[in-house]
């Protein structure tokens, strides 16, 4: 059952759940954390609108940059912003930065580590139908392998005004990854959020896998959870937002008590969320693993949903992954 | 401490020296493009910077920002003459524990400003700490060194057009027109030229001038200080190498330290040598205290 102590939203398994983009907690995340300091500035590659930066914008203009379509110059105008004393925010679709302006984020704001924070909007599958060009996959892997880097990756737009605000003060290298489709909102304000700490959202009697999910597909996993328990068997599921640092704690204690994992992510498999859970446990507790996520493969144009469905990230082939996992663990 | 033109050349004739030294000691890095900069760098550290070497995060310091991070050593030689570090030190270049790192980075060594190597995102770098130095009304002002080769970037050019948006006066960028790459000639490799008219075009001001003659980095520098309208690019030509006559003019000593085999060139044993031996003598090219 959905842990009561965490505070989530209510009826989220019912038909008239509220659905909102992660990006629209990016976007109302920035007028707080502008509000709380001064220094906290907002670039945008020609996006403002669809990153929703533009709340930004209207409230702090004279702190608001238009860089045209520029992504490089956006990452290195900000290290420039950042290394003066300002608290950047970068705004753009994911497929360009970081995918764009790769290194020039490794050089000039992790090395450097300056605290730009870098908003990859429009990250994953669901962008639909503009096709495998702007449906990025490889972003998580892109921001995880490199040393400074924060790597956050919002379940809702609740939590994604949280990370927002968070990020602003936490004087790292941050990476937020949004999504353009509106997406259940499981978590509230009473929720707690602190970057680095992942949350059990889903506890149950002898649980027998660890579900750990990060992004809106954590909704496709308690959906699995329901159904699991339907069915007799118990998942605990964990919200791992962060993904980097990667709350080895959590991780490992949740896995400890059920000796099998599914991971979950609208990302590459090779480098994502399930990479890092893997590397993990490989070191400090071998575990069977089964890897929902994308098979090292392109995207295709497509709705949200029938581009998850098509690719296996439902919760019905969280469903089956579960019960694969299980017959690993006991084989 | 403001040195002449007299002593800004003797000074910078010491730098190359140190150039040469460390380079030989590294066993690797370049050679042409820190020789060839050695007068602006002099100039920069010795005139025109508003600087405290004693203390390098003086908040009211004007910025100077190496885009081309692999001349390096031409930096690091002008920053321990002016006292920043032990001139001794410069002997630790590209070396395990080294501050001196083989591209400079802003964490290791305090005044090195940014973190620099690849190219063309460092005028980048330079706009957006002039542009948030502006919104403060700061009043140093933001230097960026950039080479010839990196404006085939196209990062630089994002830049270009941010830092005349903005119109970030406080910014002076001075280019490094040698004419070398590694692959050869720029002009041969991916060709630059009109690069007056780019700039111009850009709406930059241009001041063009020879980057071996003091006084002209000097009054390019002050000039450019006047200019309210636009940033400002000093385009400074220079001789790649300059200094010592094997390597002058020669895109092969662009990525290699005085101790490479190159053909054509003095046998590598006797290079350093015949460097130093240059530099302190000059053949009547630069004023030496040796001379």
């Amino acid at each position: 059952m959905l842990r009561s102590s965490l505070k989530l939203a209510e009826k989220i398994f019912e038909k008239d759940v509220e659905q909102i983009p992660t990006r629209q907690g990016y976007g109302e995340g920035l007028v707080i954390a502008g509000e709380k300091d001064p220094n906290v500035v907002v670039l945008c590659a020609d996006l403002t609108e669809s990153t929703r930066s533009n709340l930004f914008k209207e409230k702090f203009p004279s702190r608001f940059v238009e860089m045209g379509v520029a992504e490089q110059g956006m990452a290195t105008v900000a290290a420039g912003m950042a290394n003066y004393g300002k608290i950047p925010f970068i705004s753009s679709y994911a497929a360009f930065s970081p995918g764009r302006n790769w290194e020039q984020i490794r050089t000039t704001i992790a090395l450097n580590d300056v605290p730009v924070k870098i908003a990859g909007a429009h990250a994953g599958l669901t962008v639909g139908p503009d096709g495998a060009t702007h449906q990025m996959l490889e972003d998580i892997a892109l921001m995880r392998a490199m040393p400074n880097m924060i790597v956050v990756y919002p379940c809702d737009s609740v939590e994604a005004k949280k990370a927002t605000v968070a990020s602003a003060a936490n004087g790292k290298p941050t990476y937020i990854r949004l999504a353009r489709e509106k997406t259940v909102v499981i978590t509230t304000e009473a929720t707690p959020f602190k970057i680095g700490k992942a949350d059990v959202f889903w506890i149950s009697k002898d649980p027998q896998v660890s579900i750990i999910a990060a992004g809106s597909l954590l909704f496709e996993a308690l959906i699995a959870a329901q159904e699991l328990e339907k069915t007799g068997i118990n998942v605990e599921v964990v919200n791992c937002h962060t993904i980097k640092p990667l709350d080895e704690r959590t991780i490992i204690s949740s896995v400890k008590k059920t000796g099998a994992v599914v991971t979950v992510e609208e990302h590459q498999i090779i480098g994502g969320l399930g990479g890092a859970v893997a590397e993990l446990l490989a070191k400090n507790l071998p575990t069977p693993q089964e890897f929902i996520g994308m098979p090292d493969h392109f995207g295709e144009s497509g709705e949200p949903d029938e581009l998850l469905r098509k690719y296996h990230m439902k919760s019905e082939d969280i469903v089956v992954a579960v019960k694969k996992v299980i017959v690993r663990k006991n084989s | 401490m403001k040195l002449d033109i007299k002593e800004l050349e003797l000074k910078a004739n010491t730098i190359r020296e140190d150039i040469i030294k460390m380079l030989v000691e590294a066993g690797s890095g370049h050679a042409a493009g820190p020789l060839g900069m050695a007068d602006i760098f002099t100039a920069l550290y010795f005139h025109i910077l508003n600087h405290d070497p004693h203390n390098p995060m003086w908040e009211e310091r004007d910025r100077l920002m190496l885009s081309n991070g692999h001349i390096c050593p031409v930096r690091y030689a002008a920053m321990a003459e002016a006292g920043y570090f032990p001139v001794s030190e410069l002997m630790t270049l590209r070396k395990l524990g080294s501050r001196l790192q083989g591209h400079p980075e802003r964490l290791r060594l305090p005044g090195v400003e940014t973190t620099s190597g690849p190219l063309g995102s460092g005028l980048a770098q330079a706009a957006g700490y002039a542009y948030a130095a502006k919104m403060d009304g700061q009043k140093f002002r933001v230097y960026c060194i950039t080479s010839d080769g990196e404006h085939q970037e196209g990062n630089h050019w994002e830049a270009v057009m941010f830092a005349a948006k903005y119109n970030l006066s406080n910014l002076t960028m001075i280019v490094d027109r040698n004419n070398i790459q590694i692959d050869g000639y720029t002009e041969d490799i991916m060709p630059l030229e009109p690069m007056v008219e780019k700039y111009k075009a850009f709406n930059w001001s241009v001041i063009e001038i020879d980057g071996h003659n003091m006084q002209e980095i000097i009054d390019a520098t002050g000039k450019a200080k006047a200019i309210f309208e636009n940033p400002t690019v000093i385009i400074a030509h220079t001789i790649p190498g300059k200094g010592v006559d094997f390597m002058e003019g020669d895109y092969k000593w662009h990525g290699n330290p005085p101790g490479t085999n190159i053909p054509g060139e003095p046998p590598k044993e006797e290079q350093a040598k015949i460097a130093l031996h240059e530099l302190r003598t000059l053949g009547g090219k630069i004023r030496s205290e040796h001379e």
